[in-house]
């Protein structure tokens, strides 16, 4: 089962964190903390599982922005490391969708970009995004909810995640 | 930076935030933050009642704020009452800070469970799903004991839409794991079963998650689940990439589902039914297939996807272990990622190729690989990627490359970070061990370990070597030499000055005939290191000196001056000093043939499981070294055994250990609970008696202090909160005498206190038992006079 999900930027700030087994508050912080060192002393040709503990670190990196998720022996690692993919692309189809400034990026593959570049314009819209994701941190905690529930997968496809939540904006706006 | 905000408002929340990003320190951020706090709790505690939406506001500030890290000690109580509310907006911040904020402050439980009664009850999808994700993120067991029934019913109920229902069964799956005993099976186990059926692919997802986790207690109640599996996930995998929709992730069909599924397929054994068997066996062909397909998009995410599910399938190929063109199809495709330029693949194969290792169908195209995991061990940059060469390595070995991994393993140890030493030093100990043919082989491969990584060769390794040494008379000689040649070296280990001190102590006569290693060069090599070490090896070194005077008298009264002197006889530690005046004395008045007697040469030791195997498997838990234990078997048939007494006389072991079991008592771990008081008593007539077979059982705790009464005669024999059993004993010529005292520790009297004396066959005893009725509120004590005691 997945124990936690964890957005950390390379400062060490937690701007997301969601765990699924009850963890101690001070805990937490020196978890976050030993985490983010562990990940960031990590180079490019090193794979992203690290052995922490008696469990494992799945972590991808977004540009500035470490996404961290904690699993036990019975999950998939390549699964989980695309669900992060997945997450990030939730995100960013949710929020370039109200954005209201003209910069937008969308990462679906509707334009045929080279892999790099994909990559780096995926990385500046998730620092973009940060931001947005400050601001709304209640709705990325829905969108969570929605895709990982009690360490579970539960769903991945984006219409369905996002469903609910456009419900609640044409309430709100209503 | 302008806010984003939503069309709810909530501009208060947004500038807050704006303001936290904008503090230049952290003491400003604590500053605003508890400006704000203030700014809360006066608006909470107010006179008007505060409306739903400022209340969710402020929920909503406080959740920010409990999000930074700064814990929050109240809201609470507004939090469940926003869970009241009939608005999804105010329910929904209810609920998340209540998710996030689990506390157990009983009386909001019960509000808290009251709210979720409600809602659950209220057929409005929206707010079930809400009730439900709360329950599944929370879960403590008096919301299980309060929901367990109910759960499974809306789980099942026709009526119910997907989206709870999704949530519904990864509820019970929680409340499942936190408490078993509140989710009874039912018939609702059949239904949940069917769920797998359903069209909705994120039910049948939340529906395969539950049933992998209930089928690892009941395999019986879902085993009708394998077949449904199976079909669902060949419908799947053999779908075209529109079938799917939007569960195509990057043309890869549902991957997250199909991952699933073979993982609950990994639960039960392969099917028996001959149709479902073939279906699975073509499904999992045309995984393997489509992997070496060329990729339909250059993107890494539908590379990473497709291999998620072939990494799994690999898994669910190896777990059924019978299928052997399927297993060397695996092993291949391994091989293949062994060498792909991530290194996520790589670390994945190297992985899943340890546990193909020990399946007999592919142990052989496993070993074909040994080069490239060599390469990889040398040129790896990452160290967890090198760990799992050195697991694979170490699962592949056998006899016709055994040399060769040791080696390149010893090579590796050299370089190895400082938290895996200790684990790679028993697995090339276990190795060697194993695989030598020759067993000069073996001590060479020891001594290397020992100079290589001293510090982490642990006590079992180096008794062992010895064992091993002492038992073969081939190797004596070889050793004696290596050992004395390794000690010449100017900084050497303490533990190879133990290794070189007990074999030169047993062996140094053999070498003694070469000049360069006379028997005056041996002693004073030894004592050169004396000083440098600590006390339990110089107490080792003065047996070996004591051996030397036995084995080379001419240079006895050198030793003896050694032994004389006062760093010796006065040494502030006790064992030396004892040793030393001991040893000095037996010296001087022992004629020859004592001295050859007492110290004759050790003799072979008996054939015992080695004691490093389990090392290996507490520190790495019991998955990994079980499998390589029992496919190795048959090919220990020269393995030597031993037990762990330590090679200096040293006096019975008198704290048992799970090998030393020299008294020949049964060892078997204790299973049952404390027996009543009486049968305690018997426990001390079993340490007499030589048959294994009727030992009674000891109550848990008390075995250390049962064993020390080899040693001594009086003591505590047994002791529990009601009851202490003591036993004082003496023994004269053929009588002994045995008082046991059960001493009352409660205030109240004991009734009907029986102590019974249980005694084997072999002890034909003439037994007095006096047992006094219980009067006394303190003690009691039972005489047993014994005739005729066996040593």
């Amino acid at each position: 089962m997945i124990k936690f999900f964890l957005m950390v930027n390379k400062q060490g700030q937690t701007r997301l964190s969601r765990y699924y087994e009850h963890v101690e508050i001070p805990k937490r912080t020196m978890l976050e903390a030993e985490v983010i060192k562990n990940c960031l002393s990590r180079s490019k040709e090193q794979c992203s599982f690290i052995e922490y503990k008696d469990f494992k670190l799945v972590y991808r990196q977004y540009a500035a922005l470490f996404i961290v998720v904690g699993i036990n022996e019975t999950e998939n690692e390549m699964a989980v490391y695309e669900l992060i993919h997945n997450f990030v692309e939730v995100l960013d189809r949710y929020f370039s969708r109200v954005s209201e400034l003209d910069v937008s990026f969308s990462v679906l593959p509707r334009i045929h970009l080279s892999f790099f570049v994909f990559l780096f314009l995926t990385a500046c819209s998730i620092v973009w995004q940060t931001f947005k994701i400050m601001f709304n941190l209640d709705r990325v905690h829905i969108i969570l909810d929605e895709m990982v529930l009690n360490g579970c997968i539960v769903e991945t496809n984006k219409n369905r995640i996002l469903a609910p939540l456009l419900v609640l904006d044409k309430m709100a706006e209503s | 930076m302008p806010a984003v905000s939503k069309g709810d408002g909530m501009r208060g929340l947004a500038v807050f935030i704006s303001d936290i990003r904008n503090c230049k320190s952290k003491e400003a951020e604590i500053k605003r933050i508890n400006k704000e706090l203030a700014n809360i709790r006066s608006k909470f505690k107010g006179d008007k009642a505060l409306d739903g939406y400022s209340k969710k506001k402020y929920v909503c500030k406080l959740l920010f704020i409990f999000l930074l890290g700064h814990d929050i000690d109240f809201g609470h109580m507004e939090a469940v009452n926003l869970l009241s509310s009939n608005r999804y907006t105010e329910k929904q911040i209810g609920y998340l800070f209540i998710s996030v904020l689990v506390n157990s402050n009983s009386e909001l439980i019960r509000l808290i469970n009251n709210a979720i009664k409600n809602d659950l009850a209220s057929r409005n999808p929206t707010f079930m799903g809400l009730a439900l994700h709360c329950i599944a993120n929370v879960g403590s067991r008096e919301m299980a004991e309060a929901f367990a029934g109910e759960i499974p019913k809306i789980l099942v109920a026709g009526d119910t839409m997907d989206s709870v229902k999704q949530s519904a069964a990864l509820c019970l799956l929680r409340l499942y794991r936190t408490s078993p005993d509140f989710v009874p099976m039912g018939d609702w186990t059949s239904r949940v079963v069917h769920l797998l059926n359903d069209q909705h692919l994120g039910v049948v997802t939340a529906a395969t998650s539950l049933i992998t986790t209930l089928a690892q207690k009941n395999p019986e109640e879902f085993k009708t689940s394998v077949s449904l599996a199976v079909s669902r996930l060949s419908r799947i995998v053999t779908s075209a990439s529109t079938d799917l929709q939007d569960y195509t992730y990057y043309f890869v069909p549902a991957p997250w589902l199909s991952v699933k599924l073979l993982r609950l397929l990994q639960c039960y054994p392969p099917p028996e039914d001959a149709a479902v068997r073939g279906r699975l066996t073509e499904c999992l062909e045309t995984i393997l297939n489509k992997a070496q397909e060329p990729p339909k998009s250059k993107k890494v995410q539908h590379s990473n996807a497709k291999n998620a599910v072939l990494f799994e399938a690999i898994s669910l190929i190896i777990h059924h272990d019978s299928e052997p063109n399927l297993l060397v199809r695996a092993c291949n495709q391994l091989g293949q990622f062994l060498q792909h330029r991530e290194t996520n693949l790589r670390y994945l194969a190297l992985e899943s190729m340890c546990t193909l290792a020990s399946s007999e169908f592919s142990h052989e195209a496993v070993k074909t690989h040994i080069e490239t995991v060599i390469n990889a061990l040398k040129t790896e940059r990452d160290v967890s990627v090198r760990q799992r060469a050195v697991d694979l390595l170490y699962a592949m070995c056998d006899r016709s490359n055994a040399q060769q991994i040791v080696a390149e393993m010893l090579n590796y140890l050299e370089t190895a970070d400082y938290s895996i030493r200790e684990e790679i030093v028993l697995k090339v100990a276990i190795l060697a061990e194993k695989y030598a043919v020759d067993y000069t082989w073996y001590v060479d491969t020891i001594l290397n370990l020992i100079r290589i990584a001293g510090d982490y060769v642990s006590e079992e390794v180096w008794y062992r070597v010895i064992q091993i040494v002492i038992n073969r008379d081939d190797v004596q000689g070889y050793a004696a030499k290596t050992v004395f040649e390794a000690l010449q070296a100017p900084a050497c280990h303490e533990n190879l000055v133990k290794v070189g001190g007990y074999i030169l102590g047993e062996f140094g006569n053999l070498i003694a005939g070469d000049p360069r290693s006379s028997p005056l060069i041996q002693f004073n090599l030894l004592h050169s290191k004396f000083h440098l070490c600590s006390v339990p090896t110089r107490a080792l070194l003065l047996s070996t000196y004591i051996k030397f005077v036995n084995l080379f008298p001419e240079i006895k009264t050198t030793i003896q001056d050694v032994l004389r002197s006062d760093s010796q006889l006065k040494n502030a530690d006790v064992e030396l000093q004892q040793r030393a005046v001991e040893y000095l004395r037996l010296s001087t008045i022992a004629s020859t043939d004592i001295l050859a007697t007492v110290l004759e040469e050790m003799p072979p030791f008996p054939e015992r499981e080695s004691s490093i195997l389990a090392k290996l498997k507490k520190k790495k838990g019991p998955g990994t070294v079980t499998d390589l234990e029992d496919i190795k078997k048959e090919r220990n048939s020269d393995m030597n055994g031993g037990t762990e007494s330590t090679p200096v006389n040293a006096s019975t072991a008198s704290t048992p250990s799970p090998s030393a079991d020299l008294l020949g008592l049964g060892a078997a771990p204790v299973t049952s609970s404390a027996p009543p008081p009486s049968s305690t008593g018997s426990l001390l007539v079993d340490v007499f008696s030589d048959s294994a077979s009727v030992v009674a059982p000891l109550a848990p705790g008390s075995e250390d202090n049962f064993a020390r009464f080899v040693c001594k005669n009086n003591g505590v024999l047994f002791e529990n909160q009601l009851l202490q059993i003591g036993l004082k004993s003496e023994f004269r010529q053929n009588l002994g005498r045995m008082f046991i005292f059960y001493g009352n520790k409660t205030s109240t009297q004991f009734l009907n206190f029986t102590p019974t004396l249980i005694c084997s066959d072999e002890l034909k005893s003439n037994i007095l038992d006096l047992t006094e009725p219980l009067d006394m509120q303190i003690a009691v004590y039972a005489l047993i006079t014994v005739c005729q005691m066996h040593k």
